[in-house]
């Protein structure tokens, strides 16, 4: 079942399709707008950046269906606008690909966006930043869309970076509160190190292949040795874990709802966060010829869909739960995409159905936010059913779908994962497998905590909030839209959207029916219906009462958790502080020892120079020690040169 | 005689020199006119250097527009003018920088009498021109000893912009300017004599690229030119100069300081150690690189830990010219034309990260990081600018900076994996820099010192968005059409490493089927 040799197919872009690089250049243009006007774009600056993403929506769908109108192996449009660098060897098109996954991409991208787009009118009603607000949101967009549009790595990594750019604007927008700054700061930092694993693997495929095309590269995989499909396939891996909060580059993503809470729904669950998802999917030829590489994303996959639920039991934030549900959420996605072959659709399929209900729940989160006076403690909410009962409602919809209750999408979308996992030959199956499945479990059990500790019990309520109101239609209806989505989705688009990515994207073809290794696929069911029940029962049963208002002492386990598996401990402990000692003692040292040095000699040598003696700071032993300081890192830096 | 027809390079030379007498002898009771005629006769340069580009063929002979005047026959040196493309992108870098820093210098610089230093607006845009014209003489040489006369003049207008016009510590910082750069004129004139003597009595260039040198004195030829470059650049561990004079200049200054003036360095690595010197160049690559890598790491560290917004700008530009320096060294074109582009997209960025801290720091009275916070929400235009000059200087794509960097980068790697996985990791501190200095001027609450401030109140003006539109657009720009900048840089960028007899690695993939 792994994929066939990559075909380079013909497939310039004719007809209606040639305008597709509109998708990039309208949201583009908006948010262009809105900066340079400024001030006198206030009055209507929401309604033009809502449009933008609206029209790049419908244009989206009129491609789409241009697309689905070619025989299923042409279904690829491509499209050089202009040379974008060229230097020798080094040809680099500014040019984009319409092809399958990308066009599913587009619909998520500017249809779930266009949503939140709306929702945001009102949320930022009262926010006097709201025009700058809709900048940054459509610049996302459009960075978002050359991500997944580019035919070459360069411009995925425009992209790539655009985003990110976005993320840390929309993070720290509201900069005066110094959280707000540092978590931006710190996603965009944790960010650059995947970039710069993702810009290494573009610097190992052009020094392999003279090439950084998706066509270039994909048609020669199988010139690559093992060990460079094994190291590109990493380095896209720490690329794709930036972005997406995976193991061990997961500690940006929950401090990232310092954002306004469109920014989380929009960047942070349905779109920028999926993109290592993209990337791995995209590079699929790459993976397919490496099965260590493939078992590293699996495992990275598995280990962080642990690791989001059991931190999302231990959180008291709404929108930290939910966050940490994205975390292990991609996590799946990431076990998809590792598993490889028939499951890259699955992981596809997923990702869609989560854009919708993860949308969703934000938003949700948001309104319930709006009706108590910003407040984010679960601990404080209780009995909201009766007074928002849309938001109730599609909040609900949502729930049933993220833990993968029958009919809802996440069901259709998470199942067949878990079954993929158990598929796979050896203790590797087993492992991946129960993983999978106890994530299952814990999902159910943290978001019933959430759902019913928000919506049921009795009110625990601080003092200021007297009547809890539902909020305006223009909030409510992307809701009630999102819900649908949610609930409908999954059925819909399990099926077709699979025919829709295999034959043309990753090379596998339809019908094949894979091969049952451990358990048959109904025990599978069986099994995660089972656990997720159970542990949507538990999570009622122990909190349909409320709970205590204050954190209560509890085990190692559950501090931990609370603690985020000690993750920015270590980050702390292992990067910051001694980043921090390190910074100050080389200040010291350049100013005491290299310049003192420097100046020293120079003063020796000139002997009348008698300004800079007055000046230099310091006695022989502290030069005899730069010197050696210096000498050394030259030393050190000679042998990184020597190894090439 | 000048083959060109027109005399674009000696009048290039010539005319900001004339300005900057003119200047100097308007009556000093009209500074306003000064600085009007400063303008125009800029802005005049800035024509004329748009003329020259368009004269200058990409296509056509490595050096164009070339004018030879007799000068000392006894030494053989000639006022010879004559360009490549890395001096003709060099040339439309000065020309478009120094009548912004006219403009951003309008209002900053202000009549002083009485102090010991004796401040006035006519000495301070003469000098920008003398300036202007030393810079574009030391890039339009093609005589080596006329390269060698406009590189120790250059140091004189910047000594008294430093000394005259700069912050507190302005008079250690001009001396230490002037000391480390004349030590390196020093070497390079050693070097220089040695030329003649062994090259054949002659300076020109052409004509030395010609010439045979044993080993040894290749060699140590090289040590001379290379020294007095890397103390220019500056790499580490010469660079300590930097933060000093970049910290006590004047903002106009300083971004002509680093943005131009140091590419000196590095432009002279490109066009005489190289060329000159092909053997030893090789010999002494690694080495190049070594002080590079170290420059990168080292200097980006020591800007996280700056407390002194002009000194920080200093150190992130040590780390750039790390990144130049890698790319030159690598010697593959893909390294040295971004190299090359990484000069001017610097000059560019840095250029405006230096403005824009000015005009922070002329409305704070203080350049120091901790007087400031919160100046998003008392001055939010300004803050947005410097967000965008920040990151053009993180190389952020869709700004020029990321197409030099990213061509540096990929262009080392093919031949140096470990160097080029290295300097990557610059990236990364690039971002915490930036960001850690963002964060701590524009972000948070208004810092009520600072807010008491009445110059902390005023957004940016009409006069200063004349500054900076046209860097931000050309950043842009560059960051998505690179294409006319590398068009001139490429053919001079294969001249050169042709000197070198290198060639780029192949892939290194093994053909299918083999």
């Amino acid at each position: 079942m792994h994929a066939s040799a990559y075909e380079v197919l013909a497939s310039a872009a004719s007809g209606t399709l040639s305008s597709f690089w509109l998708l990039i250049v309208i949201p583009a243009a908006s948010g262009g707008i809105l900066l340079l006007l400024g001030r006198r774009a206030d009055r209507w600056g929401h309604l033009l950046g809502c449009a933008s993403v609206g029209v790049a929506f419908v244009l989206g769908l009129v491609y789409f269906f241009q697309l689905g109108g070619l025989p299923a192996t042409d279904r690829r449009a491509t499209l050089d606008l202009f040379t974008f660098i060229q230097v020798a060897a080094l040809k680099v098109d500014f040019g984009l690909l319409f092809d399958p996954l990308s066009a599913v991409f587009v619909l998520l991208i500017t249809g779930v966006g266009f949503l939140i787009h709306v929702y945001a009118v009102g949320y930022m009603a009262d926010d006097p930043k709201r025009r700058t607000f809709f900048a940054y949101f459509n610049i996302f967009v459009a960075a978002m869309l050359l991500l997944v549009l580019g035919n070459n790595y360069v411009m995925l990594y425009i992209g790539w970076e655009g985003v990110g750019l976005a993320s840390y604007l929309l993070i720290s927008f509201w900069y005066t509160r110094p959280s707000a700054a540092t978590a931006g700061k710190k996603a965009f930092i944790m960010n650059r190190v995947g970039d710069a694993g993702l810009a290494i693997a573009i610097f190992v495929m052009f020094a392999n292949l003279h090439t950084v095309s998706y066509d270039g590269v994909f048609a020669n995989v199988d010139r690559f040795t093992s060990g460079t499909t094994l190291a590109l396939g990493l380095l896209l891996l720490i690329g794709a874990c930036g972005k997406s909060g995976q193991f061990p580059l997961q500690a940006w993503l929950p401090d990232a709802m310092e954002g306004p809470t469109p920014v989380s729904a929009l960047i942070h669950a349905a779109t920028m966060v999926t993109a290592g998802v993209y990337l791995i999917a995209r590079s699929n030829p790459i993976f397919d010829a490496n099965p260590t590489a493939q078992a590293v994303v699996a495992a990275v996959g598995a280990v962080t869909l642990l690791i989001g639920c059991i931190i999302g039991c231990a959180k008291d934030d709404i929108k930290r739960v939910l966050a940490w549900s994205t975390v292990s959420q991609i996590g799946y996605m990431f076990l998809g995409v590792g598993l490889g072959g028939g499951a890259y659709a699955l992981a596809i399929i997923h990702l869609l159905a989560h854009g919708f209900f993860k949308a969703g729940l934000f938003l949700g989160a948001g309104s319930v936010m709006h009706a108590m006076n910003d407040q984010v403690d679960i601990r404080r909410f209780g009995g909201l059913w009766k007074y928002m009962k849309i938001t109730w409602i599609t909040f609900g919809v949502g729930w049933l779908a993220i833990i993968g209750i029958p009919p809802l999408s996440g069901f259709f979308s998470k199942e067949p994962i878990i079954a993929e996992a158990f598929d796979r030959p050896g203790w590797a199956g087993w492992v991946l497998g129960f993983a999978a499945l106890l994530g299952a479990g814990l999902t159910a059990f943290y978001m019933t905590r959430l759902f019913v500790l928000t919506f049921h019990g009795p009110e625990r309520w601080t003092d200021d909030i007297k009547h809890p109101h539902e909020s305006p239609p223009v909030m409510t209806v992307p809701l009630m839209l999102l819900a649908i989505g949610s609930a409908a989705a999954g059925a819909l688009m399990a099926t077709p959207v699979q025919d829709w990515l295999n034959p043309t994207v990753f090379g596998v073809e339809g019908g094949e029916v894979p091969e049952h290794v451990h358990l048959s696929h109904t025990v599978v069911t069986i099994l995660s219906i089972a656990i997720t029940v159970l542990g949507g029962l538990l999570g009622w049963w122990l909190f349909r009462n409320g709970t205590s208002l204050q954190e209560q002492p509890a085990g190692p386990v559950v501090t931990a958790a609370r603690k985020n598996l000690y993750g920015d401990t270590v980050n702390e402990t292992v990067f910051e502080k001694p980043g921090t000692y390190l910074t100050r003692a080389l200040v010291y040292f350049d100013n005491k020892g290299i310049d003192g040095l420097v100046n020293g000699l120079a003063a020796a040598v000139g002997g009348g120079s008698g300004r800079l003696r007055r000046a230099q700071t310091g006695f022989v032993r502290s030069y005899a020690l730069s010197m050696l300081g210096g000498a050394l890192l030259v030393a050190v830096a000679f042998l990184v040169v020597r190894l090439g | 005689m000048s083959d060109a027809g027109f005399p674009y390079l000696s009048l290039l030379t010539g005319l900001p020199l004339l300005g900057a007498l003119v200047v100097a002898l308007l009556p000093r009771t009209r500074p306003a006119l000064a600085k009007q005629v400063a303008l125009a006769w800029s802005i005049a340069v800035l024509g004329l250097a748009l003329a020259t580009w368009f004269a200058f063929e990409p296509n056509g002979d490595r050096f164009q527009l070339r004018e030879s005047y007799p000068w000392i026959p006894t030494w053989d040196a000639r006022f010879t003018f004559a360009i490549d493309g890395i001096a003709l992108v060099m040339i439309a870098l000065i020309a478009v920088l120094v009548p912004l820093v006219i403009i951003y210098s309008w209002d900053e610089v202000r009549e002083e009498t009485g102090t010991p230093a004796k401040r006035s607006v006519h000495a301070y845009f003469a000098l920008l021109l003398a300036l202007q014209s030393t810079m574009i003489g030391v890039f339009a040489a093609a005589d080596i000893f006329l390269f060698y006369v406009f590189f120790e003049v250059m140091l004189v207008p910047m000594y008294f912009l430093i000394g005259s016009y700069g912050g507190a510590r302005r008079q250690y910082a001009a001396v230490k300017f002037f000391l480390y750069s004349l030590v390196g004129g020093l070497l390079m004139l050693a070097a220089v004599i040695g030329l003649w003597v062994l090259g054949g009595h002659t300076f020109d260039w052409q004509r030395l690229t010609e010439a045979d040198f044993s080993q040894g004195a290749e060699r140590w030829l090289f040590l001379g030119f290379f020294i007095a470059f890397a103390i220019k650049a500056p790499f580490f561990p010469f660079h300590t100069w930097l933060p000093d004079a970049g910290g006590a200049a004047p903002a106009g200054a300083a971004a002509l300081l680093v943005g131009v003036l140091d590419k000196v360095g590095t432009f002279g690595i490109l066009r005489y150690c190289l060329p000159l010197f092909p053997n030893a160049s090789k010999y002494f690559a690694p080495l190049g690189i070594a002080l590079a890598l170290v420059g990168i790491i080292y200097a980006a560290l020591l800007a996280v830990g700056q407390n002194d917004l002009k000194r920080l700008v200093s150190y992130t530009s040590v780390a750039h010219f790390g990144f130049i320096g890698v790319g030159i060294f690598a010697f593959t074109t893909q390294a040295g034309s971004g190299a090359v582009l990484y000069m001017v997209n610097h000059g560019l960025a840095t250029g405006l990260l230096f403005l824009v801290v000015g005009m922070f720091v002329s409305r704070r009275g203080s350049a120091l990081v901790g007087d400031f916070g919160g100046a998003g929400k008392t001055v939010p235009v300004l803050s947005g600018v410097f967000i965008v000059a920040g990151l053009a200087s993180l190389s952020l794509p869709g700004t020029a900076p990321f197409v030099s960097e990213f061509l540096v980068l990929l262009g080392t790697f093919s031949v140096y994996k470990t160097v080029a996985v290295v300097a990557t990791l610059g990236i990364i501190l690039g971002a915490a820099y930036v960001l850690w200095m963002i964060q701590r001027t524009t972000h948070g609450t208004p810092n009520p010192q600072m807010a008491k401030v009445r110059g902390m109140r005023r957004d940016l003006s009409w006069r200063e968005s004349i500054v900076v539109g046209p860097l931000i657009a050309l950043l842009v720009f560059f960051g998505f059409y690179p294409k006319p900048l590398l068009d001139v840089i490429n053919p001079a960028v294969a001249y050169t490493l042709h000197d070198i007899k290198k060639e780029d690695p192949a892939p290194s993939a093994q053909e299918a089927g083999k």
